[in-house]
């Protein structure tokens, strides 16, 4: 009896906090676009159509298509998907070249030291600006994209990565070894379980750059995409179009971010720090 | 019983030249196959670099190290060292059985056979129900006890355990000893174990090899008569231990072995031993050893 009201106490406890929580979570950004609403529609500004607008010409624009294609437009196959498979494609590129030079790297005692102040030229160097390098190479189109998002997300996870396969602790680096552990089986679970937690952190950052240089790769030089159609309808004065871009960037940052945010908190799940918030 | 472990003549030097740091000088023993030795000595002697000279982990300057005949270079097969940090020795990304089962992964064995002999592992230090626990949410002496059954796990022909249980409770050391010795011989393993505690060298060996401040060379070769069942109480209580632990302690202050001294100043001896026990500097273990002989004038 007592179990059952306990259970049923800590029940709407639990569902106070989940909407407490939902709340913090979302109030502000519900009031932003309630606010944005409103200013737009007094200031009747053809440069900012209100966000209710903009929602009906993203909407008209994407899911307009036929029932066989689960409603998506010609726009999403041509434009989106696209430009989301470049975007995660130059990223996955990087991320495999990135993890594997670095582990190499980082384990190497002297590798660094040659490499080092090539990495921290190029890293310096803003990626957008090599851009027009890359449409010399590669002309316009998907290859030149790839080769700038590669060049820009690579250095987040490369430098990570040494970082993290050198912190392995010198206790663990003695118990394989005492062990007589494999290189393989060294590198695959010890070394990179170990840097893990560091290369993740690269990861996320080097996710939101591929986005970006996805964008400005498409703005700069480009036949489709997202970044083209963004500035196309800017040129056609079309600013509801202009703006519905805009927001599916944000759409598909925040998305892509979480996802990966899935994945990592998955993935480290054996950090004692993690199973508090998880 | 065979020999396993020979060591000859082992030196090790740290650096070159007029800076050079001697940690092991001249160093020789054996311990047999089946065997549980103790190696005993002052902090910073330089019982690490002994441990890792013998592990393969680094390699001496001077001498040999033979296991079960076979000269040692580099780490030898069938050996497992124990870390006294188990916290950063177990790998906190694997499960306790995935930790347990690590070694044997590049074995010729089948998923199942390794995790029967996983499981048979844990179940021998008596922590059969937590194989899909992290090791983080186990208490610092279960830990300890999952790095011991990882390393019987690969079944080593020498086992060799660094300061084991220093990081452990009073009530927990006692627990993990006393497994130790059952563990040890259940499986009829070879043991090296070093510790600066002179009370659980005495307690758990079937020898006690004493060793010098640095650079460590060996002083003493004891025989541990004890019997083999033995009692954290009765054992610790008997003449035979108490004379022991005295021996022990008189030679780690660098006197003379004399076990038929009075009782009165074999339990000064020992207890500015222990006191030098906890002290971590030479100095502090010098400047005692000094007020003890003044004390005995």
């Amino acid at each position: 009896m007592t179990q059952v009201t306990d259970r049923a106490t800590r029940l709407r406890s639990q569902a106070a906090a989940g909407i407490s929580g939902f709340a913090r979570n979302w109030l502000v950004f519900i009031g932003a676009v309630a606010v944005w609403e409103l200013a737009t529609r007094l200031a009747a500004s053809v440069f900012f159509p209100p966000p209710s607008q903009i929602v009906t010409t993203a909407v008209e624009l994407w899911f307009s298509g036929p029932a066989s294609q689960l409603f998506l437009s010609e726009t999403v196959f041509d434009h989106i998907l696209p430009s989301i498979g470049r975007c995660l494609g130059g990223w996955a590129i990087a991320v495999v070249l990135g993890v594997g030079l670095g582990t190499a790297l980082g384990r190497s005692r002297t590798g660094m030291e040659y490499v080092g102040p090539l990495f921290a030229f190029f890293r310096a160097i803003p990626p957008p600006t090599l851009v027009p390098v890359f449409m010399v190479l590669f002309g316009l189109g998907p290859g030149m994209q790839v080769a700038t998002i590669i060049f820009g997300a690579i250095w987040p996870i490369l430098l990570n990565t040494v970082d993290g396969v050198r912190s392995v602790d010198s206790v663990k680096v003695d118990t394989a070894r005492s062990f007589r552990t494999p290189a393989p089986y060294w590198i695959g679970m010890v070394v990179l379980p170990a840097a893990l937690p560091k290369i993740f952190a690269g990861l996320r950052l080097s996710l939101s750059i591929s986005l970006i240089l996805m964008v400005v790769s498409e703005l700069i030089g480009s036949l489709n995409g997202i970044g083209h159609e963004l500035i196309s309808s800017q040129q056609q004065f079309d600013f509801p179009l202009m703006w519905s871009w805009i927001v599916l960037l944000g759409i598909l940052g925040y998305g892509l971010n979480a996802v990966l945010l899935t994945v990592e908190r998955r993935v480290l799940r054996w950090q004692p720090t993690r199973n508090d918030d998880g | 019983m065979p020999t396993m472990l020979e060591v000859t003549g082992l030196n090790h030097r740290y650096g070159k030249g007029d800076g050079a740091h001697v940690a092991v000088r001249e160093l020789s023993f054996s311990v047999d196959a089946g065997e549980l030795a103790c190696i005993v000595g002052p902090s910073g002697c330089g019982k690490s670099t002994l441990l890792r000279c013998i592990a393969g982990l680094i390699p001496p300057t001077g001498g040999s190290v033979r296991l079960h005949g076979d000269e040692v270079s580099g780490v030898p097969d069938d050996l497992a060292v124990v870390f006294q940090d188990y916290s950063r020795s177990l790998f906190p990304w694997l499960t306790v059985a995935r930790n347990v089962e690590f070694p044997l992964r590049w074995r010729k064995l089948s998923k199942q056979e390794r995790a029967e002999r996983a499981q048979e592992a844990l179940d021998a230090v008596g922590l059969s129900g937590v194989g899909k626990k992290f090791p983080w949410q186990l208490s610092g002496g279960m830990q300890q006890r999952v790095s011991i059954a990882r390393a019987l796990a690969s079944k080593p022909a020498l086992l060799i355990m660094d300061e084991p249980f220093a990081s452990v409770d009073a009530q927990t050391r006692f627990e993990l000893e006393d497994l130790l010795r059952r563990v040890q011989r259940e499986q009829q393993s070879t043991i090296l174990l070093v510790t600066h505690d002179i009370d659980e060298s005495v307690y758990l060996g079937d020898r006690v090899l004493v060793l010098s401040k640095s650079p460590a060379t060996i002083v003493a070769d004891l025989a541990v008569d004890l019997p083999a069942e033995r009692d954290q109480i009765a054992t610790r209580e008997s003449a035979k231990f108490v004379t022991l632990r005295g021996e022990v302690a008189r030679l780690l202050q660098g006197g003379p072995a004399a076990p038929e001294t009075a009782a009165e100043t074999s339990d000064e001896a020992t207890a500015t031993a222990d006191a030098a026990e906890w002290e971590a500097t030479e100095e502090a273990a010098a400047e005692t050893g000094d007020s003890a002989k003044e004390a005995s004038h």
